[in-house]
């Protein structure tokens, strides 16, 4: 037998190995596929020359009209969008190395080599973004060259710099992001139409971009690369989570199975009873829901809460920035002495309230359901943006809070004696109980982005709802009735007694 | 050489293979049937260490599919169900691709690549890209790449569908050849006289349960009715059937024929013989009337 016992398995150099020749086999496959060549040969070596005569003559128009300014704000831009258009093709060629592979049934032999998954992902994002970003470069050299002959023109090392890590991190977002298309589809038609949610958002930025350039606000660009970064750091961990054998296999069609999915559902709602030891299927049927309910807080809403430690943390640092972000705003934005006059706070306060448009209700009912609505909001748009908005959504109302509790502490008040007749009160219960929620809305939304192995998406993502339910129920909301009263009947009057006259 | 224990895969509620145990040595071919969507693929794809199983565990050349899948990778050869070839590329490119993610050295995968297309009749192939190949060359082609690393265990997929026969006839000859060099093999296929042909055991798969397995003897001893045998006289029955019903169940007959079924014929037969022979009765010839798996595979499977 000549099975090779691994040679050299394990190490650096031989993982470099197999992922080289994975890239090698995949760029030589895609330079045979003429209709990807031809059309990255004219962007690349055409399109640019092309752009540096149009650029020429469209300088030499502009400086008879006196507005040489519009030919330089459109030197740099052209230069932006002849390292953009072949990079387009990343796209493109992601989804026929990842998704066309799988549809054309090549993919399980090399499933079936000793190429790890980050092998494998690795190999193929690479593949994927070597030839555009190579067209890039070259489309961009053949660009300046020709302005340099026809114009004399250099731009700054610094533009071209930003112009190079613009192309590289858009390249690099959308290879990324259509490995998580493709993980996740099993035809090159389903991955195309997925595909709008990466052509999309590069098309307006590509156009935010485009109105910063003819701004020369280039050190806005800046900002937009390091964004750029973060969500090819973000796409990047999602899809080496998700680009699995787990994931790539175990999904034959795109068929949305409702009945599938709300069996896993309601299988992920359940949890052993528990009620003191004793044997629930025992107890009389009409007292057997004190051992649903002592399953529930024994044992279920405790491991919900453990299994979503890593939330919470980011929860808490949320918190933490929003602390700060309320102070520093309180000291860039001062308010007068005569807006926060708490001396002047009485019962008739609190009775004005509900005469304020845009609070709230000031009732039980009213605290209570608007907060609701908020935490509901916020496990909504936790789902389209890896939960990321869900804690934006935490933080605001908080960096209120403590942007008062500043401006108090500036006009002489005690910032602790505020907050403590303020947000105290009702916040013990609503604060936990908004953090809690908030937490597991980021679990929901980030499921997507770090998937365990083993697991399918879907799968996760449904245990996680499950979870954010049954604590939503058991424990959000009870908090937050109890908050709700606690802020109605009693926080007024610790306000009163602790400032008012 | 594999050892499956309790082998379940689920997917997302659905059970694809549920409980498997069973084992195959070295020298020893494999049969799995089921019919379509049975959970053989599926079976296959975890002992490729490709897919993960739910519970239960695989060892496959010593390696636990869970554990180890990189190792087990490297000793498994797997013909997938579609040849899954790179149509762009030439014969030579692409077994070079894969003997070069296996860890053969050039010299070693010129060698292994050149002797098994010379094999399987296909030395001409080599230079030639993959897209022009009919169906069988594109599958021997998958069957050559999985045998590249000349692995000890081999898992085959429908190895000689699309083939004509003398292809099929020396993927066969290779199989066999395989066994003599102690490897063992998994094959899954619907063609159940290949499968009769090749297999030393059989296992009928059916929603991810195995529900028979044996050598194919055994399959259609346990599995069928008693066998029945067909007896030729030298002259017509008339009579006969009277005189052997104390012995035997006559089943049919014909002038000078009849067929009778019995649960030991090794004890019946001669006896059977020697009265017919007392009463000055010729018989031409006494055969057991040949029973396919097929039958086996029907009746397990439609019950």
């Amino acid at each position: 037998m000549a099975v090779v016992a691994g040679r050299g398995r394990g190490t650096m150099a031989e993982s470099l190995r197999m992922t080289r020749t994975l890239v090698q086999r995949e760029i030589r496959d895609t330079l045979r596929d003429w209709r990807i060549v031809v059309p990255i040969v004219i962007l690349t070596l055409f399109f640019p020359a092309l752009m540096s005569f149009v650029a020429d003559m469209a300088l030499s128009w502009v400086a008879k009209y006196g507005q040489p300014i519009i030919g330089e704000r459109l030197l740099p831009f052209l230069l932006m969008v002849v390292g953009f258009f072949p990079i387009s093709f990343s796209l493109v060629i992601a989804l026929e190395t990842f998704v066309g592979e799988k549809e054309r049934r090549s993919l399980e032999p090399l499933l079936a080599t000793p190429l790890t998954d980050a092998q494998l992902y690795l190999g193929k994002t690479l593949a994927a973004m070597i030839p555009p970003l190579l067209a890039a470069y070259l489309g961009i050299a053949v660009y300046l060259v020709g302005l340099y002959f026809f114009k004399g023109w250099t731009p700054p090392l610094i533009l071209l710099l930003l112009v190079i890590l613009l192309t590289t991190a858009e390249a690099l977002v959308m290879v990324s992001g259509a490995v998580v298309v493709s993980s996740q589809t099993t035809s090159v038609r389903a991955a195309n139409l997925l595909a709008s949610f990466i052509i999309i958002p590069m098309a307006l930025l590509l156009q935010g971009e485009a109105i910063i350039m003819f701004w020369a606000n280039y050190d806005v660009l800046w900002w937009i690369v390091a964004f750029l970064l973060v969500v090819d750091v973000v796409l990047v961990r999602m899809g080496v989570r998700i680009f699995n054998r787990e994931e790539l296999l175990g999904r034959e069609i795109d068929e949305l199975n409702v009945a599938s999915l709300w069996r896993t559902f309601c299988g992920h709602l359940r949890w052993k009873q528990w009620f003191f030891g004793l044997d629930v299927q025992r107890m009389p049927a009409w007292l057997r829901w004190l051992g649903t309910l002592g399953g529930l807080y024994r044992y279920d809403i405790p491991a919900i809460l453990h299994r979503s430690r890593l939330a919470l943390v980011a929860v808490a640092v949320g918190l933490l920035a929003s602390v700060y972000v309320g102070y520093a705003f309180a000291y860039r934005y001062q308010l007068p002495p005569d807006m926060l006059e708490l001396d002047l706070v009485s019962a008739e306060t609190f009775a004005e309230l509900p005469a304020v448009d845009w609070l709230p209700a000031f009732t039980i009912w009213g605290v209570f359901s608007n907060n609701v609505r908020a935490l509901a909001l916020a496990a909504f748009l936790a789902v389209f943006s890896f939960g990321t908005l869900a804690v934006a959504l935490l933080m605001a109302p908080l960096a209120i809070v403590f942007f008062f509790v500043a401006q108090a502490a500036r006009l002489g008040y005690s910032p602790v004696l505020f907050f403590s007749a303020f947000v105290l009160p009702h916040g013990l219960l609503e604060l936990p109980a908004a953090s809690i929620a908030t937490a597991l809305a980021v679990r929901l939304g980030a499921t997507f982005m770090s998937p365990k192995h083993g697991s399918t998406v879907s799968g996760r993502w449904l245990w996680a709802l499950a979870d954010l339910v049954k604590v939503f129920v058991a424990l959000v909301l009870p908090l937050l009735a109890l908050a709700a009263f606690i802020e109605v009947y009693i926080t007024p009057y610790v306000v009163i007694w602790a400032f008012g006259g | 050489m594999i050892q499956l224990t309790g082998l379940t895969k689920q997917f997302d509620g659905f059970t694809a293979v549920d409980r498997v145990t069973l084992s195959v040595a070295s020298g020893e071919i494999l049969a799995l049937l089921g019919p379509n969507g049975a959970g053989k693929t599926t079976t296959v794809r975890m002992l490729a260490a490709i897919l993960r199983p739910t519970t239960g565990q695989a060892y496959v050349a010593g390696y636990s599919v869970t554990e180890h899948p990189r190792e087990v990778r490297r000793r498994v050869g797997l013909l997938t169900e579609h040849p899954g070839l790179y149509l762009r590329m030439r014969g030579q490119e692409y077994l070079d691709f894969f003997g070069r993610l296996i860890g053969l050295d050039a010299e070693e995968r010129t060698r292994r690549a050149r002797d098994l297309l010379a094999r399987f009749g296909m030395s001409d192939a080599w230079r030639q890209r993959m897209g022009t190949y009919s169906k069988g060359m594109r599958q021997k082609m998958a069957l050559v790449r999985a045998m590249l690393h000349d692995p000890p265990v081999l898992l085959l997929d429908e190895p000689t569908s699309a083939m004509d026969p003398h292809s099929a006839k020396l993927v066969r000859d290779a199989v066999l050849g395989l066994r003599h060099h102690r490897r063992a093999i998994v094959i899954c296929t619907h063609n159940l006289a290949e499968a009769e042909a090749l297999a030393d055991r059989i296992a009928i798969i059916r929603r991810g349960r195995i529900i028979a397995l044996g050598t194919p003897a055994e399959l259609k001893s346990r599995l069928l009715d008693p066998p029945v045998m067909e007896l030729h006289l030298a002259q017509p029955t008339d009579g006969v059937t009277k005189l052997v019903s104390g012995l035997v169940k006559v089943e049919d007959q014909g002038e000078d024929w009849l067929r009778y079924s019995t649960t030991d014929p090794q004890e019946i037969n001669p006896l059977l013989l020697q009265t017919l022979a007392s009463h000055g009765l010729g018989v031409v010839t006494l055969s057991e009337v040949p029973r396919s798996l097929e039958d086996v595979y029907l009746r397990v499977v439609e019950e």
